[in-house]
């Protein structure tokens, strides 16, 4: 009998049922004995593919929630695996790709905006819009007072040098684009990113 | 990478040299192993410690850190002599038969054209002889002293076995073999690749240590070719799209310049990029340069870019100076030269040279923005940590936001791996707390500017007012709308000129051929055109199906160019079109066009007869063993010592190290003295952590919780160091307090007659996550960066290493 990976995951997890166990191969003892086994707890989890974060190897894995992303359900990342299907990594993940779930649920996590006066000594939690109606207005008011327009040379140069910023390396193209886009409409070039480190 | 991660199992000799793959890209490195075991392959390895690549290598030699051009002009000394390079390939593949310029020259560690007062070079010398019609002289006999190859082998005559030994300490035995063994894939079947990372990147010679074992691929014929290609493994996941949109000071997506000063009007920005052919009947793909920067500022700026405004050029920034790189920034911040700063997933503040440098210049900003999904240093750099980070916060003025983002498992989107496959990856929960992700939170940042600009005016808000954001969702507009953003699109309906065939305004283009310069088509990365089509999205894609299983996986995701898996692939065949290893082949041609497992990279009707060279992209259609005045430092490379050195140039003592390195006069006065800091160090990662993240993951920071050192045995006995006692490591910049890893990893090396240590120094520790507490290797490297990138010389700096005491518990 044929069957996928996933095909047998789901398989041996549907209740495991006298008929299919047989198919697998079973005798009764061992079927008594595999009902009692609790089910693999992946058959009730929600499978989603995506890519190690780390290095550029780019690992597929598989990302397992509970959770049925239904409107008033929260997924929670409870494991995460090599896909067997992507064709450089086949599965396998390194130690750092192995330990994956660990980083999405780091104690060290950020989940609340904060922030630190001039002179504080500690953070505090702010809201959304405090924290980015302040950065946009310390923005405006340095790009207002620093803009280059043009050069000595009277030259059109309409750049922006003394507010810069470095992007990210592990976000997505996506992402990219659209940094890309607002950082040069403003006129920005310190701007750069982490292919060098 | 020009090939893909499991073509490496097709290569006859892997060479791994400038890294560490079986402990940085451990996945990767399988394919590696496959090559060994299925295909008979030798692994080469030349590292100042002997890693775990190393440890399953078939030939292993050490070296010095910081002299790898020594040792690869070394080789290339060694395959002319010995002639063992593949002729035919390059013969007619490569510039060796052109004939250089009269005024070119070298001469005591100089090309002709310095400007010792700029530390730079005017470049006019370093080119072809041309002849009335402008093409490119050339002597297909090479009997022409001026020709590239006889200039080349002029230049690396000095490179002697005995030379090369005296200044990498790699032993003359080690050295000849390795050159025997590479010598071996000059053989038109057989197949040699070469395998780097940071390990040559990070140095004042970096672009140089690549194109060195770049000329050697050429010469060898193992560009282009399955099992061979120059394959640049990578760091980040997404390094290599960020790169490719152009997230750097001086680019845009797609590798096109941004502007200079020099460039004030379109026209002028078009005319240093109209790479006419300089050989009769080439290709020069970058003569489609204007449809790409148009079709660019279509997709940025829409109906606001036209041809009347010069398609909105001067919405675009100019600059004054060849890069603003990091390395720049923090010398303006710390020159009073900057108001803000904003780091999106980048923690500078570990990741920089000269760890006191960046939190002195941080400390002088009026506002620092982190966006992160982890509590990262720099967020924290005004916060007293004791050694690893004193500061006196009540003296800070900066105000610091630290914003909550969302990680890879939280959103969709697409990542471009180190081979240039796009693949798609989608969201699996949402973000702890109030997270966001970083497409959310730039909208937000962008939306209040726009606001404010429309309201009250200021600072020339034109781009701001003008730039497209026709996204269903405006305030997080959707990853797929920005893919096809990057895609393109037609803007009126385009006519094909050979086919007819009619694409509709309005629709998702299928490549970037389609592109045109009036304004009809938008792109927002032209290398990405056909990634996001009317057939959908191509990056989504899982076909695993691998013809001949040879490695190419044509209908996994989806690879730009073009969805090309192995670049220069014309290369793979024979200039009939005869693949040149019938038993791998790529394309071929079949009669009447080029056929094969990959896209061709070249017309795919071009008959071989008509000459056109496989290296489409250079105005000579050919591979350049002289690079013209690409580079920063000279078309051929030379060793220079690193900006610090245990020993002098013994090339030319008065031209020590890279004349064209670019060094503020603070970080020179910060450069240390072999007399006080006499011991080589050189930096590198382990294979439990991801730079400085992963100590933030519970089971990595217990896996490797604690800085240390690794230093060899002979110089732990000579300074009275136990095997995990404490020594104190300083720089000019800096010290670390650590544990010592006692290692027969790193032997000491002869060098000009003197005995070598070399100290390795992983980078991982700082003070926030669940490691313990680390002072960072940043704190002892330098401010320096590659003369051509500015990428920081994190791999080869002095120091010195002392026994201590443990430190007394807080």
């Amino acid at each position: 009998m044929a069957m996928t990976r996933r095909e047998f995951i789901k398989f041996t997890g549907l209740g495991l049922a006298a008929s299919s166990l047989g198919m697998l191969g079973f005798g009764a003892s061992g079927e008594a004995q595999a009902a009692a086994v609790r089910p693999f707890k992946l058959t009730h989890a929600t499978e989603t593919r995506n890519t190690c974060t780390y290095c550029s190897v780019a690992c597929g894995i598989l990302i397992y929630s509970m959770g049925d992303r239904a409107k008033n359900a929260r997924s929670n990342i409870i494991h995460i695996e090599g896909d067997p299907d992507h064709p450089v990594n086949r599965g396998t993940l390194c130690p750092k790709g192995s330990a994956l779930l660990d980083i999405v649920h780091a104690p060290t996590r950020l989940k609340a905006p904060r922030y630190r006066p001039p002179g504080g000594t500690e953070f505090k939690e702010v809201s959304w819009d405090f924290a980015l109606d302040r950065i946009a207005t310390l923005m405006k008011e340095d790009r207002d007072k620093h803009f280059i327009a043009k050069n000595a040379a009277g030259t059109t140069v309409n750049r922006w040098t003394s507010t810069g910023m470095l992007a990210a390396s592990a976000s997505s193209n996506e992402t990219a684009y659209l940094t890309w886009k607002v950082a040069r409409s403003l006129g920005m070039v310190v701007f750069d990113n982490q292919a060098r480190v | 990478m020009t090939n893909t991660w499991q073509d490496i199992k097709n290569a006859n000799v892997v060479v791994v040299m400038g890294g560490n793959a079986a402990e940085a890209h451990p996945c990767g490195f399988k394919w590696v192993i496959e090559a060994k075991i299925e295909n008979g392959a030798k692994l080469i390895v030349v590292d100042p410690r002997f890693t775990r690549t190393a440890s399953v290598a078939d030939y292993y030699a050490p070296i010095r850190p910081g002299t790898d051009i020594a040792f690869l002009n070394g080789l290339i000394r060694y395959l002319l002599e010995k002639d063992a390079i593949q002729h035919e390939y390059v013969r007619a593949y490569t510039n060796a038969g052109l004939i250089v310029k009269d005024g070119f020259a070298f001469a005591d560690g100089l090309f002709s054209g310095y400007n010792e007062e700029t530390h730079s070079y005017d470049k006019s010398s370093w080119d072809y002889e041309l002849d009335k019609d402008g093409f490119a002289k050339s002597d297909d006999t090479w009997q022409d002293p001026r020709c590239v190859i006889n200039l080349l082998k002029q230049h690396v005559s000095r490179y002697t076995p005995e030379m090369v030994s005296r200044i990498s300490g790699t032993p003359q035995d080690k050295f000849l073999h390795i050159c025997d063994l590479i010598a071996g894939t000059a053989a038109p079947d057989k197949a040699m690749t070469s395998l780097f990372a940071l390990g040559w990147t990070q140095h004042s010679v970096g672009s140089q240590n690549i194109r060195t074992m770049a000329m050697v691929q050429l010469l060898l014929g193992n560009i282009g070719v399955a099992g061979g290609g120059m394959n640049a493994l990578r760091g980040h996941s997404n390094i290599q799209g960020l790169t490719d949109i152009g997230l750097l000071s001086n680019l845009m997506p797609g590798y096109l310049n941004l502007p200079t000063d020099k460039e004030p009007s379109f026209d002028d920005y078009m005319k240093t990029k109209l790479y006419k052919p300089l050989r009769p009947g080439q290709t020069s793909y970058w003569q489609n340069y204007r449809k790409f920067v148009v079709s660019l500022q279509k997709a940025i700026y829409g109906d606001a870019a036209t041809k009347d405004n010069n398609w909105a050029y001067d919405w675009l920034p100019k600059l004054d100076v060849p890069l603003y790189d990091i390395i720049k920034a923090f010398e303006m911040m710390n020159n009073d030269q900057m108001t803000g700063y904003i780091c999106q997933g980048f923690n500078p503040l570990q990741a920089f040279p000269d760890r006191g440098k960046i939190r002195r210049g941080l400390s002088k900003l009026k506002f620092l923005v982190t966006m992160d999904p982890l509590d990262t240093e720099t967020s924290r750099f005004w916060q007293d940590f004791g050694p690893q980070n004193p500061a006196k916060s009540t003296e800070i003025q900066t105000e610091v936001f630290q914003l909550p983002t969302t990680c890879f498992a939280e959103e969709n989107g697409s990542l471009v791996n180190s081979a240039r496959w796009l693949q798609w990856h989608w969201k699996a929960a949402d973000g702890p707390g109030e997270a966001q992700s970083d497409i959310w939170i730039m909208s937000g940042i962008f939306h209040r500017l726009r606001e404010m600009y429309r309201k009250e005016g200021g600072a020339f808000p034109d781009p701001i007012l003008n730039v497209t954001w026709k996204y269903t969702d405006p305030i997080s507009p959707d990853p797929e709308e920005l893919a096809k953003e990057m895609n393109g699109r037609a803007l009126a309906d385009l006519t094909d000129a050979t086919t007819g065939a009619v694409t509709k305004a309005g629709t998702l283009l299928d490549g970037f051929a389609q592109l045109h310069d009036d304004g009809t088509t938008a792109s927002g990365c032209w290398i990405f055109a056909g990634s996001f089509t009317e057939k959908g999205n191509q990056m989504a894609r899982r076909d695993a199906t691998d013809p001949r299983e040879q490695g190419i996986a044509p209908n996994w995701a989806w690879a730009w160019p073009a969805n090309r898996r192995i670049l220069y692939n014309r290369a793979s065949a024979d200039p009939e079109g005869k693949p040149w290893n019938p038993a791998k082949p790529v394309i071929s041609w079949n009669g009447t066009r080029w056929v094969g497992i990959d896209v061709p990279d070249y017309g795919p009707t071009v008959k071989p007869s008509d000459g056109v060279g496989p290296f489409i992209m250079n105005a000579e259609g050919m591979g350049r063993l002289f690079a013209r005045d690409m580079m920063a430092d000279g078309p051929f490379p030379e060793h220079y010592e690193p900006l610090e050195s245990p020993v002098e140039n013994v090339l030319h003592p008065k031209v020590s190290a890279n004349p064209v390195a670019r060094v503020f006069a603070d970080d020179r006065s910060a450069f240390g003295s072999p007399k006080n800091f006499p011991y080589v160090a050189t930096t590198y990662r382990l294979t439990e952590h991801f730079h400085y993240w992963t100590k933030h993951a519970l089971i990595n920071a217990i896996l490797q919780p604690e800085e240390f050192v690794e230093i060899g045995e002979v110089l732990a006995k000579e300074k009275g160091i136990e095997q995990g006692g404490w020594v104190k490591v300083s720089s000019k910049r800096g010290e670390v307090v650590c544990k010592a890893y006692v290692t027969k990893r790193i032997k000491p090396l002869t060098v000009d007659g003197k005995p070598t240590h070399v100290i390795g120094v992983p980078i991982h520790w700082g003070f926030t996550g669940q490691a313990r507490k680390g002072y960072g290797a940043n704190t002892l490297t330098p401010s320096v960066g590659d003369a051509n990138t500015q990428t920081p010389e994190f791999k080869a700096f002095l120091v010195n290493v002392e026994k201590t005491s443990a430190p007394v518990a807080a």
